[in-house]
């Protein structure tokens, strides 16, 4: 059991495997999208109908958790759990999950973070936004700053303990399926369908919903 | 026995203790499940909501137990005591 292997650097940047396979992710949602909106037409074809129910799941997802007046974050959502969905799949096709290394959780949940304060200190103006850490008292102060400093690192707990522990039961299933070849075959894959498909796509959707309601919550004022 | 054995013995075995926080995390997704399952026998009709907040307040609930592991993992694989 190792940690993501070093390729090599590259002006003093370490290139590991999880950048490697960031990159092939990114590959893949680009072609992916690069298909679906090719030719768009007035009467759509098969692939056009696929992304259009695609676009308006998230469309009812985003109205549902953010409110109709918040629209304009749409595609951001989108784009993430399109992203995260991809990444986190990476198992299927017998690549390190670059979710199953700290860095690329822990970026995804800052830049939410950022946006959660950015929108908060939007929606609600500046007193407002300080009257946000006296709620609703004022020695509660302390609380409210761990409580804000904690939403990222549990965000990137969450998705990353997931994943690596996915990670590891395939690597020691592996393993220890050397011993016995016969049910090679037939043990590994309820596992990847368990911890790749499915904790996957659950995590990917857990982390897009956190985002959307921690941020409406912020912008809206009661 | 040297010092550097005891310290990893005492590591495995703290990483096996710290997994007994997954007992928490397995109580309350199942007493959330099985909530769920009470919600969509009386309202069949709302399953499609009822799985999707069971599947958020779960996955939220589980964070402690997923703080166990990571502290198991660290006991393991990345010691700061060695």
């Amino acid at each position: 059991m190792n940690g993501p292997e070093l390729y090599g650097y590259i002006f003093g940047i370490p290139i590991t495997e999880t950048i490697v396979n960031t990159w092939i992710t990114m590959a893949i949602a680009f072609v992916v999208c690069f298909l679906f909106t090719r030719n768009l037409k007035k009467h759509p074809g098969k692939l056009q109908v696929i992304g259009e129910m695609i676009i308006n799941a998230i469309d009812n997802l985003v109205a549902g958790n953010m409110g109709k007046d918040k629209m304009f974050f749409a595609p951001y959502i989108l784009s993430l759990m399109m992203f995260l969905v991809f990444a986190n799949t990476c198992g299927m096709y017998d690549l390190r999950a670059p979710t199953a290394d700290i860095s690329f959780p822990l970026t995804l949940a800052l830049i939410t973070f950022v946006l959660i304060e950015v929108f908060t200190w939007k929606g609600r103006g500046p007193k407002g936004y300080f009257k946000e850490y006296i709620e609703p008292f004022p020695f509660m102060f302390p609380i409210n700053i761990i409580e804000k400093l904690s939403r990222p690192v549990s965000m990137t707990f969450r998705i990353f303990g997931n994943l690596l522990g996915g990670v590891i039961i395939m690597i020691l299933s592996y393993e220890g399926l050397t011993g016995l070849m016969g049910l090679a075959l037939f043990i590994p894959i309820p596992l990847h369908f368990y911890l790749d498909l499915f904790v996957g796509c659950i995590q990917a959707f857990i982390f897009t919903t956190l985002t959307m309601v921690f941020i409406a919550r912020g912008m809206d004022v009661e | 026995m040297d010092g550097l054995s005891i310290i990893k013995a005492a590591s495995a075995i703290g990483a096996g203790l710290a997994m007994i926080g997954g007992i928490g995390p397995g109580l309350g997704q199942g007493y959330a499940a099985g909530k769920a399952s009470e919600a969509v026998g009386r309202q069949p009709e709302a399953q499609g909501d009822i799985i999707k907040t069971m599947l958020i307040g779960q996955a939220v609930g589980e964070t402690c137990g997923i703080y166990s592991l990571i502290v198991a993992l660290i006991l393991i694989f990345a010691n700061p005591f060695i």
